[in-house]
């Protein structure tokens, strides 16, 4: 057992430092800590930039781009990019789709696919979930039906992120109603968002933001070629996808640096009897949750060290339902240090009450959501009994 | 970084766990803990065979990454024998700072013949303090002390103490300046009067009543003040090591449970509204082995750190907590029963919160200083 890093590790980690806090454009980051990101162009000036870097997707097998990084490497450079509030590259295309190509698609599938999704050259949203589909997936209705060269596609997605900026999607559709096994009977298509048929609904949130959208398929006719592996698979890569998703939402060093923004702002707060960090009650909840938080920072290195053969450990759910909610925790302190001026929103910088402190409350209302996406933390509980307590 | 043991580490662990595993069922457990002694010298004896009593005497051997494997297998199997207090933690300072003469003693604490104990704790301290009302007093070469100490874990049993007393003005002050220094001095037992009890979770304390005890000084004596920290917070490390091997042991026998006890005419297991709440208790089981790993780590290498000590026992405390009465509440009522196991651990976990200071007083500890710095990092 070793705490300190490695001379190289130490290295390793320096560079990247380095590089994420001098080549990423300082407004960007900056945006990033404020929490006010410009989508899509911030995130696509970002990738584009890790990308020319060959560290866009370090993920991703190396004849497809990736890095031969080790599991402790490859956390130190999520880790240096959250602390440095670079935008980390689109989820859905550095960890969710690109992967299952990389590792379930044709040669053409990859070739014609990969590039572009770690350039962001193409944005993809995610297609799964559905009206009737929420934590139970596999009771996806959508359909796909196979017509000469082609599938034809109908039914409705929902919780589409971000999915107003997308070029292409990745749906999960039933291919055989038939199948023995509901699993059994599921594809994963890829198809363009510009498709005829194809339709998209915003979805207002409790913070008043627009992020995520319902998505409507009629008669949507979608090359044959653009099925990735086998047709009636897809719940096999549905899976793989997920538990790589799951590992990606505990985000830590993106916890840490809201934390010493509350912390920071706590100090500079005034109260009757002192600063608001001087406070002990407030302290203490300050002090809670950066120990829980290095007690899953340590828990994340151990787990993503014990990774067989690029299989995510069943342990990740920990960093899933334990990560998402010190997320929210945070985001509760910072609604706390703001206090009633996090009453006014959207009000300028005409009145006493800072923009961080109108951000905050739509932020914590909006991370209520963490808990929810990924698999709730129910169903992580539930990986969590039945695939490591055996109940 | 590496979280992985050495293969020598992972022998060691075997062994202990093997050696522990034959010796003590819950039947034995409650037997052992009835005599008067509280546990086994038997046991005691097969420890010192294997070599675990004088583990880190000699740093360049072993150290605190050794120290945890074996308290962990001793808190699953909830072993009352007093490896830590009566051995490995005064022994440890001995080694550190005692003078030839002092340092043979730890071939005989190693051979299991000396129990030792640390008699530092006093009435109204909490926390990893350092400051003491015990008094040292010297007349020409030789010293007495003088105060209460209490409680004293293994006091009843120890044949030599290593005692805790403030210095007299201008016979040591603390490298800082700030106050008089703190000494430690060896003890033998025939020169206390000792008052010996039981503690709620089977184990055997006492109070120490230090009336002008003839005292030698602790190697070349003075100020002993870091010699002391360095000693609680190897305690503390241990502690939580065993803490671990405590929480895992009490999830395995709850998890046992909802598999095999059935009502309603199935097994326990098919209610998610239990099966979640093991999940919950995995997930803190996970985050207080982290931090025990942590703080055992910073020791070997060479960080005494008092926050660090207080990040773990903060983590095991809040752990061990929600397991403890979590695994008596999925059991139901054999889970309060002293004829059952999970209990037990649910009351050793208890007994650790509350020694070398509680959540509270580690979160005072850590509140001190969250505004010397932005980010937290290890």
């Amino acid at each position: 057992m070793r705490l300190a890093l490695s001379d190289e590790e130490a290295a390793f980690r320096d560079d990247l430092r380095e590089f994420f806090t001098t080549q990423i454009p300082a407004d960007i980051r900056e945006r990033v800590r404020e929490g006010r990101v410009r989508f899509p162009d911030d995130v696509v000036t970002a990738q584009r930039i890790l990308n020319a870097r060959g560290i866009a997707v370090p993920n991703w097998p190396v004849e497809c781009g990736g890095r031969d990084w080790s599991p402790l490497q490859r956390q130190l450079w999520s880790d240096e990019m959250r602390l440095a509030c670079v935008p980390e590259p689109l989820a859905f295309n550095a960890s969710m789709v690109g992967p299952v190509i990389a590792a379930f698609g044709s040669k053409e599938l990859k070739e014609r696919f990969l590039p572009a999704t770690a350039n962001l050259d193409i944005w993809w949203c995610q297609g799964f979930s559905e009206p009737e589909a929420g934590s139970d997936l596999a009771s996806v209705r959508t359909t796909a039906v196979r017509d000469g060269d082609s599938y034809v596609i109908n039914g409705q997605k929902t919780w589409t992120t971000l999915g107003q900026y997308a070029d292409w999607i990745f749906v999960l559709a039933r291919t055989d109603p038939n199948a023995p096994k509901r699993q059994a009977g599921i594809s994963f298509l890829l198809a363009e968002m510009s498709t005829p048929g194809i339709t998209l609904r915003p979805i207002k949130l409790i913070d008043g933001g627009y992020e995520v959208n319902e998505v409507f398929f009629e008669d949507v006719r979608v090359p044959a070629d653009q099925l990735v592996g086998e047709e009636n698979s897809g719940w096999t890569y549905a899976k793989f996808l997920l538990s790589n998703e799951r590992t990606g939402i505990a985000r830590i060093g993106t916890t840490k640096v809201w934390l010493a923004q509350v912390k920071e702002r706590a100090a500079n707060t005034p109260t009757e009897r002192g600063t608001l960090l001087d406070d002990p009650l407030f302290a203490a909840r300050v002090a809670e949750a950066e120990n829980e938080l290095l007690a899953l920072e340590l828990t994340q290195l151990r787990v993503s060290g014990s990774e067989a053969d690029g299989k995510p450990n069943p342990a990740s759910s920990i960093l899933k339902l334990k990560g998402s909610q010190l997320q929210q925790a945070v985001t509760e302190l910072l609604v706390d240090v703001a206090g009633p001026d996090a009453l006014p929103v959207d009000a300028g910088d005409d009145i006493g009450s800072p923009e961080w402190a109108q951000l905050a409350a739509p932020k914590y209302l909006n991370y209520r959501k963490v808990s929810i996406y990924g698999g709730t933390n129910e169903v992580q509980r539930n990986i969590i009994a039945s695939t490591i307590l055996g109940l | 970084m590496d979280f992985d043991l050495t293969d020598e580490q992972d022998l060691l662990r075997d062994v202990t766990r093997e050696a522990l595993t034959q010796t003590y069922d819950i039947e034995t457990l409650l037997k052992v803990g009835d005599t008067e002694l509280g546990w086994s010298r038997e046991v005691w004896a097969q420890l010192a065979d294997i070599g675990i009593l004088g583990l880190g005497f000699d740093p360049e051997e072993a150290g605190q990454i050794e120290l945890m494997v074996v308290l962990t297998e001793l808190g699953r199997r909830l072993a009352p024998e007093p490896v830590a207090q009566a051995a490995l933690i005064p022994g440890s300072v001995i080694a550190e700072l005692g003078d030839d003469q002092q340092r043979a003693l730890l071939d005989e604490v190693a051979a299991g013949q000396t129990l030792l104990a640390l008699a530092h704790q006093e009435p109204g301290m909490r926390g990893l303090t350092t400051r003491v009302t015990t008094r040292a007093e010297r007349q020409g070469d030789s010293w007495t002390v003088t105060g209460r100490k209490n409680p004293v874990l293994s006091g009843d049993c120890a044949d030599v103490f290593i005692v805790s007393a403030a210095l007299p003005e201008g016979q040591g002050e603390r490298s800082d300046g700030s106050t008089a220094g703190v000494g430690l001095f060896v003890v033998a037992a025939d020169a206390v009067s000792r008052s010996a009890f039981r503690t709620f979770d089977g184990q055997r304390a006492a109070q120490l009543n230090l009336e002008s005890a003839a005292a030698q000084p602790l190697g070349a004596g003075g100020d002993a003040t870091a010699g002391l920290l360095k000693a609680l917070i190897r305690h503390q490390s241990a502690l939580c090591a065993e803490a671990v091997g405590a929480m895992e042991e009490a999830l395995r026998l709850t998890t046992d449970y909802l598999t095999s006890r059935k009502q309603f005419g199935v097994p326990l297991s098919k209610f998610q509204t239990l099966t979640q709440r093991a999940a919950d208790m995995y997930v803190s089981l996970e985050l207080a082995r982290s931090m025990s790993f942590y703080a055992a780590m910073s020791i070997a290498d060479g960080n005494f750190d008092p926050v660090i000590a207080a990040r773990a026992k903060l983590q095991i405390s809040r752990s061990g907590r929600h397991i403890a009465q979590d695994a008596i509440q999925l059991h139901g009522g054999i889970g309060v029963t002293a004829e059952y196991p999970v209990g037990h651990y649910a009351a050793r976990l208890t007994a650790i919160n509350q020694t070398l200071g509680s959540a509270d007083d580690q979160l005072y500890t850590l509140v001190g200083g969250l505004g010397s710095y932005g980010t937290v990092s290890l």
